[in-house]
Order: C-alpha cells, then structure tokens, then sequence
C-alpha cells in the first residue's frame, strides 16, 4: 500500500520543441498506448505533478519558466527530458537563442532520445522516474521522520 | 433499536470513503473501456490519495487546509445526521453551508483560474438549491414526514408518489458528483479551460482532504437517491442499490458522451427541469 510509484502523476511543459515529441506525449495517453493504466494522470498543474516531462531545448525566455514550474513541484519529484532537444538542445544546439537541453536549468534524472521520441520510449522513461519517484519518496520520508526526532529530542532536552 | 442507531452513522464514517473511492476506480475503469483504453486498476484512487498524503505540504494560503477540513467534517457531519434519521431538511442546509466552506477554500488562495471556478462553483450550488429543496418537501408531502428513518419505513417507496422530484434529483446529482455536462466548477483533465478547476491551488494532503470529502459527499447523495426505493420490506433495499448502481453508470456514460455546457445554459436548464418535474408532481400532489 505504502508503493507511490503506482501513482505517477505527470505535468508536461513544451518548452521550444517543434511539437513532434509534444504529440508523442499525448499519443502515450491515447487508447493505443494507454500510460493510465500505469496510474499516469496529466495533471497539467505544477502542484500536484511528481514528474515533470520537458520537451524541447531551453531558450533566454523559457528558462525562469521552466525553473519556476520546478520550483512550485512538492517533494519527491523527478524530471524526464523527452527527445534530443530537451536532452541537448538537438539541431538547435547552436542557435543564439538556445542555452542547451533542459539540464541547463533544472537537474533532469532522465533522458529519453530520439527525434521525436517514440511513444513506447516516453513510456519507458515513466516508468523508469517512477521507480525512481518511489526510491526519492523514501528517502523523503527517512528525512521527514529524523526531523521529527531531532525535534523531539530537542523539545525533551 | 438504540444500538443498531449508533452503528450506522460509525458504518458510514469507516465504509463511505472506501465506497467511494472504489465507485470512483469502478468509474475510471469503466470509463477507459468506453475509450477502448485498459485504464488504471480499480484501488487507482486509494493509491492517489496514500500518495498525496506523502508529499511535501506546500500551502499556498494557511486558511485552505483548516477551510477543507472544514468542509470535510460538516460532510461527515451531515452523512451521520442522515444515517440517525433525522430531518432531511437539516441535512440539505448543513451541505450546502460545508459547500460554502468549499468556495472560500477554492477563493482564498486569489490565483485566476480557481478564483473563476469558485464563481462557477457558486452558480452550480444555486442552480442546484432550489431541486434540492424541493427534493425534501416531495419527500414530506408523499410520506408525511422529514425524518430519514420514518421515510424509508412508509408501506410504499416514496418513488411512486414522487417520480417528479426524482427525475429532477438524477439532475442534482449529476451536478453534485462533478459528471459532465454539468462539471463547470472542475475540469479535471489538462487539456481543458482551466487546467484543474477548484483544485488548482490544492496539493499533497489538502488535494487528499478534497478527495475524501468528495466521496462522502457522492455516498451521501446516493444514498438520498437509495431513500425514494426504500420501504418497509427488506427487499426494496436491493431494489435501491441495482437503481443506483444504474444510476451511476448513466452518470458515466453522460460524462463520456456530452459536452460541457457553459454556466448560463446549465443554469436555465437546471431550473427548468426543477420547475417542470417538481412543479407538475407537486400540483398533483398537494390535489390529491
């Protein structure tokens, strides 16, 4: 009972992608793929997302957006960039206005390549971050409860 | 008699939230097979909640987690008064006040897009009020009492005096359990106007709050809906759980099939259907 991996609940952000891996995101909800019967919901809300999927490179004006979103996600959490741009900026690596792939701003746990990334492969991303999601959950927890007992230690001298 | 009274409103508070919570994963599932999808498993939403309760609190406003638990406990309240039997009159106002501890909850927080659900929220509660009402007097005039207990123990189920205020309460309901075309006040999915509706400020255990008393609260008016059936033989209360659990498919398959309407239409449409179905019963009643 005490799994929150089976409750992986994802909030996509396009950041300058050319929507190719955008549609294979959504595709991965579609009756074909069906990531809901992993317990996936897209929330579309930085508050009650644990994984957030980027697609696309990072430019000047999507960057404080990107880092905002993250910052607004409670703990655990864990990011995928999803297609090579997220993962690298891609073909747009060079331009003047791309700083490079999602990891520039935020830390990103997990890449998913490919141009535009395969349903199957965005699938297998998400279920590799909620393993992960499960293994930070932990950890939260192992935080949380030392805290109590420090705090408690201190309230009793 | 005294005993068997206390135990009811206890089976509610231990059993209306695990109902509801796998009448909500019966939904979704039933729900992804109208879209040929697989859908989650069943305990889906238990495994929602256990997970929101896990996460770090980030609170947008401090008055939201006690306004929710407010919200919460009245719903609970009113679940309890309504299992002891008493007046249904009651019931309805001490909901719609724990409704009104939802709109401050949803408001409180000042972002836009809750701000304009809790408005919508607003217009749903009053669209709904008068059928509610209403639902409790058709009760009174068909049996002759408010009293819970005394209305499901009449010779005859209240239906056959009251299929009016019934029709009109299948509206209420679909209004109250958040079921499209009526879901102004939540758009749970991503893709739409505004993005989670009343939820979109609440996170981790505050959003697991809101669940919860949304599954007392369906439980809750399921079971007004089970009180037209009920009667005196034993028998009647299967007769009222095979209607609700039709009830609720239909409520499943309205929310796959039809559109959301804006909040004018779902307000004329609502108060016509009330002032139709509860007016004509009500004539014939109070004639014969």
């Amino acid at each position: 009972m005490a799994n929150v991996k089976r409750s992986p609940w994802i909030l996509h952000y396009d950041g300058s992608s050319c929507n190719g891996c955008d549609i294979e995101v959504l595709a991965c909800m579609t009756p074909v793929y069906d990531a809901e019967r992993l317990g996936v919901e897209n929330t579309g809300d930085p508050m009650q997302a644990d994984i957030l999927l980027i697609t696309g490179g990072i430019n000047a004006q999507n960057a404080p957006v990107v880092k905002q979103l993250y910052d607004q996600m409670p703990r655990p959490k864990v990011v995928v960039a999803v297609g090579i741009c997220a993962c690298t900026g891609g073909v747009f690596k060079d331009c003047y206005n791309i700083l490079g792939g999602a990891d520039k701003v935020i830390p990103v746990d997990i890449y998913v390549p490919g141009c535009a990334a395969r349903p199957e492969s965005i699938i297998d991303g998400i279920v590799q971050a909620r393993d992960l999601f499960q293994k930070r959950s932990e950890e939260h927890d192992a935080l949380i409860r030392k805290q109590k007992m420090e705090k408690n230690a201190k309230e009793n001298g | 008699m005294e005993v068997s009274r206390i135990i009811m409103p206890i089976l509610y508070v231990v059993l209306a939230p695990l109902l509801g919570a796998l009448l909500t994963g019966c939904d979704r599932k039933i729900s992804a097979r109208m879209q040929r999808r697989v859908g989650p498993p069943i305990l889906q939403p238990i495994y929602d909640v256990i997970k929101l309760f896990k996460k770090q609190v980030i609170g947008v406003d401090r008055a939201q987690g006690f306004l929710l638990f407010t919200n919460l406990i009245l719903t609970v309240l009113t679940g309890c008064l309504f299992c002891l039997g008493m007046d249904l009159l009651m019931v309805f106002f001490i909901l719609a006040t724990s409704s009104s501890f939802l709109y401050l909850a949803v408001c409180v927080t000042g972002s836009p897009m809750s701000s304009m659900a809790a408005q919508r929220e607003l217009v749903q509660e009053m669209a709904v009020e008068p059928a509610t009402i209403l639902a409790a007097l058709g009760f009174y005039l068909a049996t002759g009492s408010f009293g819970t207990l005394r209305i499901a123990s009449q010779p005859v189920s209240a239906i056959i005096k009251t299929p009016g205020f019934f029709i009109a309460f299948c509206f209420v309901l679909t209004v109250r359990m958040r079921k499209s075309p009526f879901d102004t006040a939540q758009s749970e999915h991503a893709h739409q106007e505004l993005v989670q509706g009343i939820t979109t400020e609440m996170g981790a255990r505050n959003l697991a709050m809101f669940q919860i008393t949304e599954w007392y609260e369906t439980i809750l008016m399921l079971g007004v809906a089970a009180l037209y059936f009920l009667n005196s033989n034993p028998w009647s209360i299967l007769l009222a759980v095979v209607v609700i659990l039709a009830l609720y498919f239909v409520e499943i398959l309205l929310d796959n099939t039809c559109a959301r309407l804006k909040w004018k239409d779902l307000l004329i449409d609502l108060w016509a259907v009330t002032l139709l179905c509860d007016g004509i019963n009500l004539i014939i009643l109070m004639m014969i």
